[in-house]
């Protein structure tokens, strides 16, 4: 089980929690098991695509997933996944 | 000025921490750039339904300003208060904007630009743009029931989040990489500011600011004020269009750290024509980034999507952002305008430095350096023209990199027989003369 942290703009869809303990292999495997433990999160992680929305940033013990695997990034149950949204800017 | 109340909000989902403002009548609420879904005017920066941006949702048709209540107004940004997202002018607060439009004909000749002009605004009160958006953020910040501010900042916002406090009597926060220049340190603890040095790379400061605002719910001009801070850089288009007599230049030089600067420029300048102060005219826009963190220069000139720079190498740490979350949007402006985005190398950016300032008496801090070089790449590249009337934006102050401007060369600032440095003589005018004689 993977750590994930929740922030606020998805917690209404997690019964507000902040935190979570998930299955999965890799950061896909991950997020897909958040949708289909909290189906309301699909609408606001995922685009029409089906693909994860592109202004989801991912970070795995605070590593943009993007300089990693992306979404095959593997995990474990020592490592913390985090969902935020990109939002960068001085 | 009227208020009204606010809309119903479409979402049941709680907008954030803090109570949520009363909105002007001009302005309805926030919007999301991507989705275009409305929110609440609150201290909100993420839609709801996709994760996108927010921003301020105005309601231009109603918006009736001209240009000679514009003219009777005092120096500053809220001569342009009817296109910003707040009430009124603040109590407290510094004096920003107004900056000078100086014609700079000795560098634009070294260009080939024959009508060059330099926006100076080196001369705001903490000696960058970022004044602009910060003054904006903290006007606003009172009616969301924010009492600290705070900012992730590659040094220049570090600054102006300070400044902006201190004179609003707020106390700020602000979070820097701890590789950033021991000036721009030094200046936010000038104002009282707590600086928290991260080790790590700006992109590594904006995610734990995220969270932190997240979690804490302190006002991060940057974060969860941004709707309200991206808008202050509008008035550095509108402040273009007056100086020049209410009409646009042929060509914008700015330079892209997050592209969020560089994006309001264009919304400004539509804003300009949706109130009827400017005749629409295109503009092109060109943008600068140090060839060391050029994500947005890279998409453009491959013609693909923004990917982000895992490890900034570069002397211009105020552009070090990696992951740049208006990329995508300044890419499009200068896409869909007929401009360009330049990638500068370090070498390029020094040497405009030392022209704005030998040729122009500017003295730009490395982004201004970068800007130059970017306007000199696209005359190049034919994206300036002949004849063309351009501005080039120096958005802050050599002080506050002052080893920039010799990098490349032999000699450093700091060391003797460097060129123009006399060495030390005594005081008397004989000693003088024999030094002039040499």
């Amino acid at each position: 089980m993977t750590a994930v942290r929740i922030p606020p703009v998805l917690r209404a869809s997690t019964a507000g929690l902040k935190h979570l303990q998930l299955e999965g292999a890799t950061v896909r495997e991950v997020i897909d098991r958040l949708v289909t433990v909290y189906p309301a999160t699909a609408g606001q992680l995922h685009g029409p695509d089906g693909e994860l929305n592109r202004f989801v940033n991912v970070f795995v013990n605070g590593t943009d997933v993007r300089h990693l695997q992306a979404l095959d990034t593997p995990v474990t149950d020592r490592d913390e996944v985090v969902l935020l949204p990109a939002m960068a800017g001085g | 000025m009227t208020t009204e109340l606010l809309p119903t909000p479409v979402s049941t989902v709680d907008a954030g921490p803090g109570p949520r403002a009363a909105s002007t009548g001009r302005v309805r609420g926030l919007v999301c750039r991507n989705c275009r879904r409305p929110a609440p005017l609150a201290l909100a920066y993420v839609c709801e339904a996709c994760f996108g941006p927010l921003e301020i949702d105005y309601d231009l048709d109603g918006i009736s300003i001209d240009r000679s209540t514009i003219a009777a107004r005092p120096p500053g940004i809220w001569r342009y208060l009817e296109l910003l997202p707040v009430d009124a002018p603040p109590a407290r607060g510094l004096a920003v904007g107004s900056t000078p439009l100086v014609a700079a004909d000795r560098i634009g000749a070294r260009l080939g630009i024959e009508r060059l002009w330099v926006k100076d605004d080196t001369r705001n009160p903490s000696l960058s743009f970022k004044d602009r958006a910060v003054a904006v953020a903290a006007a606003r910040a009172p009616s969301l029931g924010i009492d600290t501010l705070a900012c992730a900042s590659t040094g220049n916002l570090a600054g102006a989040t300070a400044a902006g406090a201190a004179a609003a009597g707020l106390p700020a926060f602000v979070f820097v990489p701890a590789s950033i220049e021991p000036a721009k340190i030094d200046h936010a603890l000038a104002y009282g500011a707590t600086v928290v040095p991260i080790d790590g790379t700006y992109d590594d400061v904006n995610r734990l600011c995220i969270e932190v605002a997240d979690e804490l719910g302190w006002g991060f001009v940057n974060v969860n004020l941004r709707p309200f801070y991206a808008e202050g850089s509008k008035t550095l288009a509108f402040e273009i269009a007056e100086g020049l007599g209410w009409r646009t230049p042929d060509v914008i030089v700015a330079p892209i750290a997050s592209g969020a600067m560089f994006a309001k420029l264009a919304k400004g300048l539509r804003e300009l024509v949706q109130v009827g102060l400017i005749e629409p005219r295109p503009v092109r826009f060109v943008g600068g980034q140090p060839a060391g963190c050029a994500p947005v220069a890279t998409a453009w000139s491959t013609e693909t999507e923004v990917e982000p720079v895992r490890a900034p190498d570069t002397i211009v740490h105020s552009l070090a952002i990696g992951s740049p979350a208006d990329g995508r949007y300044a890419l499009e402006v200068a896409r869909s305008s007929g401009g360009s985005i330049e990638a500068i190398d370090d070498l390029a950016t020094a040497q405009g430095i030392r022209d704005l300032a030998a040729l122009e008496g500017i003295y730009a801090e490395p982004a201004g350096g970068v800007t130059l070089a970017a306007a000199a790449a696209a005359r190049r590249r034919g994206v300036i023209r002949l004849g063309d009337e351009v501005v080039v934006l120096v958005t802050g102050n050599g002080l506050k990199a002052p080893d920039a401007r010799s990098f490349g060369l032999e000699t450093r600032p700091a060391e003797p027989d460097r060129p123009g440095l006399a060495p030390v003589i005594p005081p008397s005018f004989s000693a003088f003369e024999r030094w002039l004689q040499r």
